[in-house]
């Protein structure tokens, strides 16, 4: 009886640790397949293409630990950035008036998706599945679907560095992953969040403002999505119709690659997330790096995720099956 | 003379036209122990759920040390200082002890809303010294005993200076030991001036604990006063309207010599070890055994929940090999689960849907027929409520949920019924229903097996297996270490076996 304790035990720590075993076994496989994949130049390359992604992840994270989804992320970071592309070709804004107005734009979105969720009491998948089409669709019409280039005044953000070293993007990604942090395990907040996701019963039974709380996770999301997109729009320079397509699904990949358990109340921004997210970076480039059929990518992908979200759902039932069983002697 | 915790004036509520309450006036002393004893359904629930916020009177009025007590919500409740404890616990298992205390407040360092870290840390640590839990503040909720959750719940109230705390079926998952711990606390509190509210049904506690009783009878309140006005077969009479000079019906089934169910060397590592039984044909056959002793599981293997990885079941003269439950069901098993809220019922879905559930194949119309017949599922399922005395107002329509405990539990083993086993494990199938629903359920059983079916009773009260049952099997870590005929029934010797093994197979961790 003691070896089965004793094996759930170490599956368990395994699978809590799933992110960082995953990390370290994906950075060798493909260290071994290509050499030059193990080059600061290439790490650093990776992690700057992540950081959007990240960044889109976290804001994630957050829906997903009060066990919702927001699918619409990707159609955010297209129609805000849209939104700003637009009032920079009219007005001739400065990058700081433009980078506000983004994040406006992506709030307003943000509080739409909170106010269907919380107030209107549709669930998450199909009302964010609603405004993802609705917000690509305003985007292409406000845009007439043609593609909008930023000044150079903003894409120098996406190349610049830090004091010459750190790339911006990065530090940027770092600043969120920070504040993120706070917010989750330092305000009251982001401690209701966990336990709105763990049972959203039980947290309203403990005068939790369970509303609230959800709606914050949504506004949080739609916030950092659009912050993800602004940033992304400095790397590549301009906006085109398919922007940010297929976003939601990098998003939610990272986050649950992360460790963030798409069943609620579980998980964690630091490392999870910030590994999660340079995973989903790294099979990109490493597969590209290994010289594979371009076309088995988007496969391979699906399989690493596949794979992620199966070991949540292990987690889930093992810890389960391990609660059941109290041996009580007394 | 300070004025009292609690005043009740002429509450009432009605839910759907039925009453609940009915013009309760009652007054509860500062720090004392009220016990409040009741049926199911006779408004226990009711009155505290008014007191806790979550239910608003229809006409009445209370106070609440003097001042009027309206509260709006559970907010309300806790700020006029009442704690309530419900039986299903209210934690969160992600989170730590400390969150746990303080999810709905914290204290914080500044206007931004950081949390003040060492000052939670702090009072969480003074609230758990309080209440006697000593491990680290920092501890995930989820790791602890149900026990050691508990007395989070209650350090929680501590931490918040309640002045009256309601505590719901507090002792119905903890072992003795564990009791008595919180009994002490229980004292300490009365004694450092909180007011308990103690709502059981083991009246033996009710009565050890209280200052004070208070019995409920259909809503309405039928005498209250000190303890010593009391005895358990007073507030029996109280509570039932009349005298039960039994608590038991007389058996009348006889098993025969046929076997239903043949057990061998049934294993799976590290859950059960080697069980080997026979259950007969009109035979009860009670499975003792404390909490965690692995009765549970056997029942779920047997039924085809879990898998074995060595051992025969034989069931009717059919083995059962790596079988699902549906084999069960066909074979002529039916398994009514300890959890009725989780596993049994579809607590939302109304009655008639619950008990077809079990039965679709045999209550539709024919063997391969893929439609329902619902006239003959309703047919049946009146018939079973009636066979059963189920009291429901409307089959189709009255959710499981609405159903008091004792009915819930009838309604589970309806369910089966209409299966037609010839073999049921029960297991608890008395756990948390009123001595009146207890007499039915050992009655349903004594005339099933009286029709030839075989039972298996898995229970933690001796004193009902042995007043049920032909034969006692005692379970623990994993194995049978007792096997008592009816002649032989003996209360320590079976207690004594119950703890054989334990202390020296048992991890220190798992306690």
């Amino acid at each position: 009886m003691n070896m089965t304790a004793q094996k759930n035990r170490i599956l368990l720590a395994a699978l809590r640790n799933m992110p960082i075993i995953l990390f370290v076994g994906l950075f060798l496989c493909f260290g071994v397949l290509a050499p030059d994949f193990f080059r600061y130049q290439s790490i650093e390359n990776a992690v700057k293409q992540a950081s959007y992604v990240g960044i889109v992840a976290v804001g994630m994270a957050f829906v997903l630990l009060t066990g919702g989804i927001d699918l619409s992320v990707g159609s955010n970071m297209y129609l805000s950035t849209v939104v700003a592309g637009l009032c920079i070709q009219r007005f001739a804004l400065s990058p700081a008036a433009a980078f506000v107005i983004c994040i406006g734009a992506g709030f307003t979105f943000a509080m739409t998706n909170a106010f269907i969720v919380t107030r209107l009491r549709v669930v998450p998948f199909i009302a964010t599945l609603a405004t993802l089409v609705a917000g690509r669709g305003l985007g292409r019409m406000l845009s007439q679907s043609r593609a909008i280039s930023f000044p150079e005044t903003i894409t120098r953000i996406g190349s610049a560095r830090l004091f010459d070293v750190v790339p911006y993007p990065i530090v940027l990604f770092a600043l969120t992953l920070l504040a993120a942090w706070i917010m989750l395990h330092r305000t009251q907040w982001g401690r209701q969040i966990y336990a709105v996701g763990y049972n959203l019963e039980s947290a309203r039974k403990a005068g939790i403002n369970t509303v609230r709380i959800r709606a914050i996770a949504y506004v949080v999301c739609g916030v950092f999505a659009s912050f993800g997109g602004f940033i992304s729009v400095a790397q590549l320079g301009n906006v085109n119709a398919g922007f940010g397509r297929g976003s939601e699904f990098d998003a939610i990949a990272a986050a649950v690659l992360g460790g963030i358990s798409l069943f609620g109340g579980i998980g964690s921004i630091f490392p999870g997330v910030l590994l999660g997210a340079v995973m989903i970076q790294l099979v990109s480039t490493g597969l590209v790096s290994a010289k594979v059929d371009l076309y088995l990518h988007s496969m391979i992908s699906a399989l690493i995720i596949f794979a992620a979200v199966a070991i949540d759902s292990h987690r889930t039932i093992l810890l389960k099956k391990m609660q059941q069983r109290h041996i009580r002697i007394e | 003379m300070p004025s009292d915790a609690i005043q009740f004036e002429n509450v009432s509520k009605e839910f759907f036209g039925i009453r609940a309450l009915s013009g309760i006036t009652l007054s509860m002393p500062p720090a004392q122990i009220i016990g409040i004893v009741g049926e199911n359904g006779a408004g226990k629930s009711t009155l505290m759920n008014i007191l806790g916020g979550i239910v608003t009177p229809d006409t009445g009025s209370m106070t609440c040390q003097g001042q009027p007590h309206k509260p709006a919500g559970p907010a309300d409740a806790t700020r006029a200082g009442i704690a309530f404890i419900h039986q299903e616990l209210n934690l969160f298992g992600n989170l730590s002890i400390v969150d746990n205390l303080f999810i709905d407040g914290f204290p914080k360092i500044d206007r931004l809303g950081l949390l003040d870290k060492r000052k939670a840390n702090q009072s969480a640590h003074q609230a758990l010294q309080t209440v006697g839990l000593h491990c680290p503040v920092h501890t995930l909720v989820e790791n602890l005993t149900p026990c050691e959750q508990q007395l989070v719940e209650i350090a929680r109230a501590v931490g918040r200076n309640a002045r009256l705390i309601i505590l719901d079926e507090p002792t119905s998952s903890l072992t003795q030991n564990e009791r008595d711990r919180l009994f002490s606390l229980m004292n300490t509190l009365r004694n450092a001036g909180c007011t308990l509210v103690f709502i059981s049904h083991n009246l033996d506690e009710v009565l050890r604990m209280s200052d004070r009783i208070v019995v409920l009878r259909d809503g309405c309140l039928v005498s209250t006063g000190s303890k010593t006005e009391y005895t358990v077969e007073r507030m029996i009479i109280d509570m039932v309207g009349r005298q039960i000079k039994n608590l038991y019906p007389p058996k009348t089934s006889v098993p025969s010599e046929t076997i239903l169910l043949e057990v061998s060397g049934v294993t799976r590592p590290g859950i059960i070890e080697d069980i080997s039984f026979a259950l007969h044909k009109g035979e009860i056959l009670g499975l003792f055994g404390l909490m965690g002793s692995g009765r549970t599981e056997l029942a779920r293997i047997l039924f085809g929940l879990d898998p074995c990885t060595a051992g025969e079941i034989v069931a009717i003269n059919r083995p059962l090999r790596r079988h699902k439950p549906a084999e069960s069901i066909h074979s002529g098993l039916a398994f009514v689960t300890e959890n009725r809220r989780d596993e049994g019922l579809l607590m939302e879905a109304s009655i008639e849907f619950n008990i077809a559930l079990a039965a679709l194949r045999q209550t539709a119309g024919s063997r391969s027929s893929i439609w329902v017949d619902h006239k003959a599922i309703r047919d049946k399922s009146l018939r079973v409520a009636r066979d059963l005395r189920l009291q429901a107002a409307d089959h189709k329509r009255q959710s499981a949920r609405n159903l008091s405990g004792g009915n819930q539990q009838k309604l589970v083993i309806a369910k089966w019924l209409l299966t037609n086993p010839q073999i049921l494990i029960l297991d608890e199938p008395t756990r948390g229903i009123d001595v009146g629903a207890k007499y039915e359920i050992y009655t349903i059983m004594n005339n099933l097996a009286a029709g030839g079916a075989g039972i298996l009773c898995i229970s933690s009260e001796l004193e009902e297996l042995t007043a049920t049952c032909d034969r006692i099997l005692v379970m623990s870590n994993g194995r049978i270490h007792g096997d008592f005929a009816r002649s032989e029934f003996n209360e320590k010797n079976m207690l004594h076996a119950a703890f054989k093994g334990l202390r020296t197979a048992a991890e220190p961790g798992d306690r």
